[in-house]
């Protein structure tokens, strides 16, 4: 019970209170690039929690039963960042041969993936924070979560306000960027909730 | 020694990694809470960029083609797990304050973009000195931003509080980050907008990451684009194997046919 209610807690901490792009900055890229349109950003978040999901998983397992045994966790920048790649080129290359229609869905979305630095940070902070393989996992996938309920908000902001008059100079970046600043302060307000 | 300068200038100012190209914008957010986070955080990855560009373009020669990003990716996280634990050792409290964004320097895209457009291509001195200058351009363009927010978000510099107004607390928080990161981004659209009246050549401002992902070989990250056609180099040798592969391919359709054109064929082949 009290493991359930541990996990609940990262649950609703990773994904809205401490939101991996709105107020930890991680995986920008992707969150201000592919953001255009709902369905795009959709796909994106889908790939973004499944490809983080495992790796956390993968992470985790090789941090707790290879690196900790063998005395080496300084290694573990070096050793997550092949791992994260390699598992995403299997990934694409399994999907590929025998989910083709997943493949079709996540596919293109999936080799922008390995350099989101999203999937690397939440390896790091489940060492860091001392999580288990379990609650690692469910850290991973409730920041995912958090990344795609963000990128889905603005991808619909931008798709409502694409044809607005703005002043000259703040025409695309500038005001993607600002709509991200109010919906962080609006975040903000999710630290109410612990 | 004067391509040396010039990649110094290079990087500090015609292509600032930040201010120009838009390029790692993760580390340029997060950190940029104080100037000294935004100092301690440029010169970590001025160290790690200048050490993994000097080693890429030492080892330039020996690493193959195919694995390269591999291979950079393994030099610039060793370099980085070096600087995290001198950090650790010697700065403990820069340690701290910037926490997991040290490890998280390997998947800088200013990094392994310097790598893979210029060291894995020039020799050892004009390498060090790009990646010192885009180094220093990145600290100098976080410094900078950090400087601004701590001055509105907390009314001091450099951890000095100056107490001449009540400080807009926000500037601070994540919320400020994306402010004053529109700011600079409305900033370089306008010079955009004024060079390019003038008939400047502008097509360098944010053509980092601020693009669409997936068009990204269209937009051009870094000199990825030229890149792409100068892998492709056709030769005589080329020209005449398709040659021949598409004139063995008629005869071949055509043998099915009749026993007739089938003696054609064979003429043309014994004509090339």
């Amino acid at each position: 019970m009290l493991q359930i209610k541990e996990l609940l807690v990262i649950l609703i901490s990773s994904s809205l209170v401490s939101n991996v792009v709105l107020s930890q900055f991680l995986g920008l890229c992707p969150f201000l690039g592919v953001s255009k349109k709902i369905n795009t950003a959709a796909g994106m978040g889908g790939a973004v929690i499944f490809v983080i999901t495992l790796a956390s998983a993968v992470t985790g397992c090789i941090y707790n039963y290879v690196l900790v045994p063998l005395n080496m966790e300084y290694m573990q920048t070096i050793v997550f960042i092949l791992v994260i790649a390699a598992l995403v080129q299997f990934v694409e290359m399994f999907l590929k041969k025998f989910v083709v229609s997943l493949y079709n869905a996540l596919g293109v979305y999936l080799p922008l993936i390995t350099t989101n630095c999203a999937v690397l940070g939440v390896a790091l902070t489940n060492v860091q924070k001392n999580y288990g393989i379990l609650t690692g996992t469910v850290n991973g996938f409730a920041t995912a979560l958090g990344f795609t309920i963000a990128i889905v908000i603005l991808a619909g902001i931008r798709e409502k306000t694409e044809f607005n008059d703005f002043p000259e100079s703040f025409k695309g970046m500038p005001m993607v960027l600002i709509t991200a600043g109010l919906m962080a302060i609006a975040f903000c307000g999710f630290a109410g909730l612990m | 020694m004067n391509k040396c300068l010039e990649r110094l200038y290079n990087g500090l100012i015609k292509e600032n990694p930040t201010l120009v190209l838009m390029l790692g914008m993760c580390p340029t957010l997060a950190v940029t809470t104080s100037a000294m986070n935004g100092l301690g955080m440029g010169l970590t990855t001025t160290v790690v960029l200048t050490l993994s560009n000097v080693i890429i373009s030492l080892l330039r020669k020996v690493i193959p083609d195919k694995i390269r990003i591999p291979a950079f990716i393994v030099i610039i996280a060793s370099f980085v797990t070096v600087m995290q634990l001198l950090l650790q050792a010697y700065i403990p409290s820069l340690y701290t304050s910037l926490g997991i964004y040290i490890p998280l320097i390997v998947v800088n895209c200013i990094i392994l973009g310097r790598a893979e457009s210029y060291a894995y291509k020039n020799p050892v001195f004009p390498s060090l000195f790009d990646g010192l200058g885009m180094g220093l351009g990145f600290t100098i363009a976080l410094t900078l931003i950090g400087l601004i927010r701590e001055f509105i978000g907390g009314c001091s510099v450099f951890g000095y509080e100056l107490g001449w107004f009540t400080p807009i607390g926000i500037f601070k928080m994540a919320p400020g980050a994306f402010f004053v990161l529109a700011v600079l981004c409305a900033i370089q659209n306008k010079a955009k907008i004024i060079g390019a009246k003038k008939g400047k050549d502008v097509s360098k401002i944010q053509s980092g990451c601020g693009h669409d992902c997936l068009n990204c070989d269209v937009a051009g990250c870094g000199d990825r684009k030229e890149n792409k056609f100068q892998d492709i180099e056709i030769t005589q040798e080329d020209i005449e194997s398709t040659a021949k592969i598409n004139i063995q391919a008629v005869a071949e359709a055509l043998k099915d046919k009749s026993e007739d054109v089938e003696y054609e064929t064979i003429e043309v082949k014994e004509e090339k």
